[in-house]
């Protein structure tokens, strides 16, 4: 079952990779879709962020994650690199694990 | 960039391997799919239990973005046949954020090889070194790991954020939708009805 998601999941994010660049770049011209283009990725990666932070299965949970996230947005805000903002994320949630 | 695509392959592939995928599967993923959103997607769903189509959907959701990128790519790097198969498999978020950071087309061309290239076989190694190492990991690394994700997630989707009011708009709907929807839906769906969230955007936009 698994192998299935793996290489079923691996061949429609392929396809939808070559459709973008073998499709007419007209479609870009259209407003409506220059508007998905820029928008649909801020609404799901946000909220990625939230599900992966805030959720254990089908529960809302608070835990060291919110605290790691926490950091992540001051490291943000302090325009910190990428890889600062991974390693202090995880630095502090792991921090507030062993503290609690 | 390179040590932070190494942090995050690793994180992926050690998520991977916890959420029951096999080591093998975990750097398959890696190599076929090579688009990191949708790969924790997927595994994240398994991991939660979800049902497969619902793990193969978000995945597909996610990797929707890439469409986009591509239409966005298509005409400066002019590709077509095999170059242009081949090339497909490298659209993604890093590699479309620096072509289109190049001041010219013949640099952005450079750019999104090396980039692609560069991008492949650190996702693909850091995976492996991940998938290998996880039974290793302690439990304050798992702790660590577990909060990379969203970490990595909210960084990419910070300098939209950063830009554009209607962004932070849909970004804030997105979130309240997917955490609301969580009690009710399987896992991994909440996360695709989030999209709808796009609708907040498409509102002020025609006022």
């Amino acid at each position: 079952m698994i192998w299935t998601v793996v290489l079923a999941g691996s061949l429609g994010c392929y396809l939808l990779k070559y459709a973008g660049l073998a499709a007419s770049p007209a479609i870009l011209e259209r407003p409506a879709v220059r508007r998905a283009v820029e928008l649909v990725p801020a609404a799901m990666l946000a909220a990625l962020v939230v599900v992966q932070a805030f959720t254990d299965r089908q529960a809302l949970v608070l835990d060291a994650r919110a605290a790691g996230l926490a950091a992540a947005v001051v490291a943000l805000l302090l325009r910190a690199p990428f890889l600062v903002v991974l390693l202090i994320a995880g630095g502090v949630a792991a921090l507030v694990h062993a503290l609690a | 960039m390179g040590l932070a695509v190494g942090l995050y392959g690793a994180a992926f592939g050690a998520a991977a391997t916890a959420s029951g995928l096999s080591v093998l599967q975990t750097c398959t993923l890696s190599l076929l799919m090579f688009t990191g959103a949708s790969q924790f997607a997927l595994v994240g769903v398994l991991g939660a239990g979800g049902a497969p189509v619902a793990a193969v959907a978000s995945a597909m959701m996610l990797g929707a973005r890439n469409t986009l990128y591509g239409l966005r790519l298509a005409s400066p790097l002019g590709l077509r046949g095999l170059r242009r198969a081949v090339a497909a498999q490298a659209v993604i978020d890093e590699t479309t954020a620096m072509a289109l950071a190049a001041p010219n087309t013949a640099a952005l061309r450079l750019a999104f090889t090396v980039t692609g290239s560069s991008l492949f076989v650190g996702w693909n190694l850091s995976t492996l070194a991940g998938a290998l190492g996880s039974g290793l990991l302690g439990e304050s690394a798992q702790v660590a790991l577990d909060a990379v994700v969203p970490a990595a997630f909210l960084a990419l989707v910070w300098p939209r954020l950063r830009h554009s009011s209607t962004d932070r708009a849909v970004a804030a709907g997105g979130a309240l939708v997917a955490l609301a929807l969580t009690p009710v839906v399987p896992p991994g769906v909440q996360v695709i009805l989030a999209a709808a969230a796009v609708g907040l955007g498409f509102g002020r936009w025609r006022r």
